[in-house]
């Protein structure tokens, strides 16, 4: 870390561009009514109105998103396009501190990798912290022609747009630094957020963006990640060095809210059931949601070797228990204040092996399920330190861990069946379990040398550029490379899920688990049998997981730690409990009276936008919701026979097909042809329940039904009718 | 470390406690300002709740308000505490206390304004000793300490 002396040297390079000083509003029920736009072009920056039909309709966070972007592209802009923007925003009930997961930011862009809007979602403190400085949400338009910060100072009401010519890229250290420049002194440092990338985000399509805290218990920067589709690229691709909100005095009453009583009573309600429930159940506290990894095992579905298998015997080396003894215990680890799911963990003192910091001893966020499993057991390594470099280093870099973990996997099968040798990867043995060639081959994309410019653009462009280039076959490819619309899969095995297929495939930005997670309901508990049941099911839980970034929400408090009589509830699935809570929240915040119902609804409203959105890029259409064949089913023989006893269950039972005397070939045809005609049924199901063309297109009465039929709207949907 | 210890068995239920707590700590004449809270349970017996100053709150503040001061007592620095209410969740004896007009909990400081009003005896003003909590017992640990060597 940089010396006072070394940072104010620093500082005084930067150059300030344009300055922005602004009437800051207090925040009325939520809302700040007014959004931020800088063109780092043009330096232009001004404020826009939030309107009522904005509110009404959009709600805000990826809504309020998506509102923005629509109007600042246009049909044919690419990820690199100068019009597209970065947009950032929390929701109206984003930034109460009183109930656990409300401090998201979400962040839109269209994406390098799947050529279409993307949205995350990540913690940290900046997207409250933005609205405190009177922001509903931030876009960024333009291109910069040297690197610059954007920094928004809430106490002083001023964006500025400067240039940043000396700080370093990494996000370890930047995030840092950022903060130290900014705050007013120590105890300053808690009320400035820094958004950052890293310098693999400039040689990868599947970079990621870092939003900061100053941890006050732990006495330094944690990051979490807006990982999906590609953002650190287009940021960097921008020049866009970082961003840096300041704004002191968050209080319970920040938001301003209608109701605050409420807002304060269901908030101690939810601490009080999880100090007494979380231990007895997920235990989110203590080992955060990698408890998942045993699970996964146990069920089939945790992804080994590119989503060939769902469990290992090394498994038990990255078990909960490990990780457990691995994060600092005893620290309140939330990444908003308010959050006692505290699910943030984090390993302290952690002596880098490799890399340009190797003998550092870092903090590293992290490991979540997702990293785990996807630079661990996807990849066959089995390592928990090897696991953590990896998180660090991607982190640091800038590099989404779960685009990295599923594409390494993708090369590492692709080396073992001989699709690419050493004279490709540059001397690379990417055999599974190889934790020091994912790790060479990370260093290489930040270094932009190498494979690693290849692996770093993301399995659809590999798998091109191996068919194109080295001759692969690419119907093999399709089938064994776990992309979805360009997007790789999170870290779930959804072969023996239809429904779960849908969850991953049939979605708006692609095969990301926030938008509906159904294998327990659908395989293991079997309460969804009938395709109409696995279409209501794809129908309201991607559309209740949408309300959260609606309004600036985690999804973890909804289901990973429930009342103790919630099995007893009508519903237990949907959690009624909590679903009340979130009524109340967003009443109590916004004056409003919705009702559960209208929950869907608001909801429904930003989804079919969004597809439609989807659409009017060129996409969005049924052929982009077709999944790899390894979504669904065996694709190698050595899937097949490694499960033959299911397989051949499912041939006789389900098919009609006596597997008796068959080769593992006629299995693995007559399977497939099953699998695949389940899933076009699934498409026509769930279409037709979501109001939609058989081509996945919103139909008009569908949007008038839903109030967004707005002409520039129909008119993308019509060219499709 | 004085805490105020409770004797149900004793007390009248005049709320006097309450209402000199409001009183003299909150400066309201609102008793349920009070850090002190004295309830009738349906079967007629008497509920005293106050903190016994045990500082478990003070490990699951993200903000460091918590913390006890030099005499041993667990206070909230209102100037940096956020109004997250973990510590009302949390409390083990549910004595972290709110009030719809404060955005900040509020709990017992140990004054004893409340034993001297007492006209029953019910309170006591007596010392204890907890186990420190985590943040009382210092930062995570050095470089190296935390992170198994066994794990390379």
């Amino acid at each position: 870390m940089p010396t006072a002396k070394e940072l104010q040297a620093m500082k005084s390079k930067h150059n300030v561009l344009a300055t922005f000083s602004y009437d800051k509003p207090k925040v009325d029920k939520g809302y700040a009514n007014q959004t931020l736009y800088v063109n780092i072009e043009s330096n232009e920056i001004k404020s826009k109105p939030v309107t009522q039909d904005m509110k009404d309709k959009f709600i805000g966070g990826r809504g309020f998103d998506l509102w923005l972007l629509w109007h600042a592209v246009n049909d044919d802009t690419r990820w690199d396009s100068p019009e597209n923007e970065i947009c950032i925003a929390t929701g109206p009930i984003g930034g109460t501190t009183q109930y656990p997961g409300t401090g998201k930011s979400l962040v839109t862009t269209i994406s390098p990798t799947t050529e279409q809007v993307i949205d995350s979602n990540v913690g940290g403190y900046f997207g409250p912290l933005l609205k405190f400085s009177g922001w509903d949400a931030l876009e960024i338009q333009g291109k910069a022609t040297e690197e610059i910060i954007i920094v928004i100072d809430g106490e002083e009401s001023t964006v500025t747009i400067e240039t940043a010519p000396e700080e370093p890229v990494d996000t370890h250290i930047l995030s840092e630094i950022l903060t130290d420049m900014y705050a007013e002194d120590e105890d300053d440092r808690r009320n400035v957020s820094v958004v950052s990338a890293g310098r693999g985000a400039e040689h990868a399509l599947i970079g990621c963006l870092n939003f900061s805290l100053w941890d006050v218990r732990r006495g330094g920067i944690r990051v979490k990640q807006a990982g999906r589709g590609g953002i650190g690229s287009v940021f960097r691709n921008k020049k866009l060095k970082a961003l840096v909100v300041r704004q002191p005095g968050v209080s319970g009453d920040s938001n301003n809210p209608a109701d605050l009583n409420v807002i304060q009573k269901t908030g101690v309600k939810m601490h009080r059931e999880i100090c007494t429930e979380d231990h007895r159940q997920e235990r989110m506290r203590t080992t955060g949601t990698p408890h998942l990894i045993e699970v996964m095992n146990a069920y089939d579905l945790l992804p080994v070797h590119n989503f060939q298998y769902g469990k290992h015997d090394d498994t038990p080396k990255i078990t909960s228990d490990v990780w457990f003894k691995l994060f600092t215990q005893g620290i309140p680890d939330g990444c908003w204040y308010g959050c006692s799911m505290a699910c943030a963990k984090t390993v302290e003192n952690f002596e880098l092996r490799t890399g340009p910091y190797k003998g550092e001893i870092v903090r590293v966020d992290g490991p979540e399920y997702e990293t785990a499993a996807g630079v661990g057991s996807n990849c066959g390594i089995f390592d928990p330190a090897a696991i953590l470099e990896l998180n660090f280093y991607c982190d640091t870099y800038g590099v989404d861990t779960i685009s990295w973990g599923t594409t390494v996997a993708f090369l590492m099968e692709c080396y073992e069946r001989g699709i690419i040798n050493k004279e490709h990867t540059g001397g690379l043995e990417l055999k599974f379990g190889n934790r020091e060639a994912s790790l060479e081959l990370l260093h290489q994309v930040a270094r932009g040398e190498g494979f690693g410019l290849i692996a770093g653009q993301g399995i659809r462009r590999i798998k091109k550029i191996f068919a194109d280039k080295f001759g692969a076959d690419i119907n093999f490819l399709n089938d064994i490379g776990m992309e979805n619309k360009g997007l790789e899969y999170s870290q779930y095995v959804s072969k023996e899920s239809l429904a779960q297929q849908g969850g991953y495939a049939l979605t708006n930005k692609g095969p990301q688990h926030d938008e509906a997670w159904l294998i327990f309901m659908d395989m293991v508990n079997n309460q969804i049998p009938t395709f109409e049941d696995k279409a209501e099911a794809l129908h309201y839980f991607p559309l209740w997981r949408t309300w959260f970034g609606l309004n600036g929400l985690c999804k973890l408090p909804w289901n990973d730690v429930t009342p103790a009589d919630n099995p007893e509830t009508d519903e237990p699935n949907k959690v009624p409990e909590h679903v009340d809570n979130y009524v109340k929240l967003f009443n109590g915040v916004t004056g409003m009276n919705i009702t559960r119902e209208e929950i869907i609804l608001q909801s429904k409203r930003v989804y079919d936008f969004q597809r439609v959105f989807n659409i009017r890029l060129g996409k969005g259409l049924r052929k982009f919701d077709a999944q790899p064949y390894r979504a669904a089913g065996p694709v190698t023989k050595e899937e097949y026979e490694s499960r033959a006893e299911r397989y051949d269950g499912q041939l006789k039972e389900l098919v009609g097909f006596d597997p008796e005397g068959k080769s593992t070939e006629e299995k693995l045809a007559a399977l497939r042809v099953y699998k695949e005609d389940q899933y076009e049924k699934l498409m026509d199901s769930v279409y037709k329940r979501r109001g939609w063309t058989e081509n996945a297109v919103p139909k008009i009465e569908t949007l008038k039904e839903i109030g967004i039929d707005y002409p520039e709207i129909v008119e993308v949907v019509k060219r499709h009718l | 470390m004085k805490y105020v210890k409770c004797h149900p068995d004793k007390c009248g239920y005049k709320l006097v406690c309450m209402a000199t707590c409001a009183k003299k700590v909150q400066k309201s004449d609102d008793p349920a300002l009070a850090n002190i809270v004295i309830t009738k349970k349906d079967d007629g017996t008497i509920d005293m709740n106050v903190c016994n100053q045990c500082g478990q709150c003070i490990d699951v503040c993200p903000t460091g308000a918590l913390y006890r001061n030099k005499p041993g007592v667990v206070r909230i620095n209102k100037d940096i505490c956020v109004g997250c209410y973990t510590c009302v969740g949390f409390c083990p004896t549910g004595s972290m206390r709110t009030h719809e007009s404060r955005t900040v909990p509020f709990k017992c400081i140990s004054c004893g304004n409340c034993v001297k009003a007492c006209p029953n005896k019910a309170l006591a003003h007596e010392e204890g000793e907890f186990e420190p909590s985590y943040f009382e017992k210092g930062e995570p640990g050095e470089p190296g300490e935390t992170f198994p060597k066994e794990y390379f």
